[in-house]
């Protein structure tokens, strides 16, 4: 299929190939994850007695206080000192995880709480139970109000995953690097580097813009 | 009106207070079926506290409430929820749901409380709809809505639970005066079927001619009640008089 192409790009596409399969690998639980732990995280923090709630503000304080790669070299280079060892792999998709889930808490929490109070009493006046409320009521809507928040983030998420490659993992970018650092031809290589995120992060909003449509309803929070 | 039978509610020495202020001072009421109790008084006097404590959206601080004879257990969440099956509430700025159509504005609350299923619950919700006359309206969301016709899609939805009796909180006071008559005819159909009713109200035409007793609130307190047809009689010189003479002044000066 490459026979066309210089040894060069043979080499450089084969190895972005391979990198983009892995940035793949970490992008998709790193995602999943994240919305998971941001939505128990930001649900907590609303909901919450003062306990839990204070330590999911100081788990979203501490995550989006400290840079992504001081995360991660922790995660790899630092827990081995108390006898933790983690795979590179699984390093980098922790710290992301952690990373977007703190990220996500906040959207979350603000989406929870900008539904209306008379929400919960036109409910309850029904006599729905409390999870009933959260369940058909205000979870719909508050998925709603989300969507753009958590789809930025999954966003950003897609280019921070090129940071996997400080702590060894190697994706799309520590793939890159190697070639361009055996050919010494950074521009071309991170010129297609770019072209492959600007791919992934398109599929991405493409994916998100259907979820949108899917959830639109008619005059939904714009009074 | 049957006095023997327990009345459908009871209240009885209800207090309220927020952060020191007293809001409610030991207000009873009885209701009976078929009866239309119409509250009025000035603002800040306590009606909406009051019925929103009837159905514990707001926990009263002391006092009773009995449906049917019986003492509501507030501490039990089965009977809070009973209690406001039974009881239903229209509230002044609607509360339907905004991410749900008119039509499942109703059916939600039949199929999740009421555990009816969805083709029982949509036929239950259409025939409500038509009720109220918005047979046409069925799948515009609340967004899609004016306010007298949000205002009907929640009297059909607290209709549809088949409640005992129903709590209006100022019914019209959020719309526009060219919509609040839509809602007075439906208010008005409700009373002719025999609805027991409990309303917070300003609107002159529903205390006048639906009441069978007014409740006049000030400062917490049921200071004055009787039949419209004696307190609002000529020269009964009645608060309740005088407070429906300045409403009346208004809605004059405003033409």
């Amino acid at each position: 299929m490459m026979e066309g192409f210089s040894p060069f790009y043979q080499e450089l596409f084969t190895a972005l190939n391979r990198g983009l399969l892995m940035s793949v690998a970490l992008i998709l639980p790193s995602a999943v994850g994240g919305l998971f732990i941001g939505t128990a995280v930001g649900s907590l923090r609303v909901y919450s007695g003062p306990i839990c709630r204070r330590l999911g503000d100081g788990y979203a304080a501490l995550f989006r206080g400290t840079p992504l790669v001081v995360q991660l070299f922790i995660l790899y280079f630092g827990l081995p000192n108390i006898g933790l060892y983690l795979s590179p792999y699984a390093a980098a998709v922790i710290g992301f995880i952690l990373c977007s889930g703190a990220y996500q808490s906040e959207y979350v929490r603000g989406a929870l709480l900008s539904i209306k109070r008379g929400q919960y009493l036109g409910a309850q006046a029904l006599g729905f139970t409390g999870w009933q409320t959260i369940r058909s009521i205000v979870l719909p809507q508050a998925i709603r109000r989300a969507l753009y928040g958590c789809g930025n983030e999954i966003i950003y998420l897609i280019k921070y995953s090129s940071l996997a490659y400080v702590v060894t993992c190697m994706e799309l970018t520590g793939e890159g690097k190697t070639v361009a650092t055996e050919y010494f031809r950074f521009t071309e290589v991170f010129t297609v580097i770019g072209i492959y995120y600007l791919g992934l992060v398109t599929l991405a909003m493409a994916g998100l813009k259907k979820i949108e449509r899917l959830l639109y309803i008619p005059g939904f929070g714009r009074q | 009106m049957t006095t023997d039978m327990p009345p459908i509610l009871q209240i009885d020495n209800l207090y309220k207070s927020f952060d020191n202020a007293t809001i409610l001072k030991g207000v009873s009421l009885r209701l009976h079926q078929g009866e239309i109790k119409v509250l009025i008084g000035p603002s800040g006097s306590g009606k909406s506290t009051l019925l929103q404590c009837i159905n514990c959206l707001t926990y009263p601080d002391e006092g009773e409430i009995l449906l049917d004879g019986r003492v509501v257990d507030r501490t039990s969440k089965i009977s809070l929820c009973r209690l406001r099956q039974e009881v239903g509430m229209i509230f002044q700025d609607f509360n339907l749901f905004d991410h749900l159509t008119a039509l499942n504005n109703i059916t939600i609350p039949l199929r999740k409380v009421k555990k009816i299923g969805r083709r029982e619950a949509e036929k239950r919700a259409r025939l409500e709809l038509e009720q109220v006359g918005l047979a046409d309206k069925t799948e515009l969301y609340p967004a899609q809505l004016s306010g007298g016709q949000k205002q009907r899609v929640a009297m059909a939805r607290a209709l549809a639970m088949d409640p005992k009796a129903l709590l209006l909180d100022e019914p019209t006071s959020a719309l526009d005066p060219e919509l609040i008559g839509e809602v007075i005819a439906v208010i008005k159909n409700l009373a002719a079927r025999g609805m027991t009713m409990l309303m917070a109200t300003h609107q002159i035409s529903l205390i006048a001619t639906l009441a069978n007793e007014i409740l006049f609130m000030e400062q917490g307190s049921i200071v004055e009640q009787g039949h419209p047809s004696v307190l609002l009689a000529p020269g009964s010189n009645s608060k309740s008089q005088g407070f429906c003479d300045r409403l009346n002044e208004l809605s004059d000066g405003k033409r």
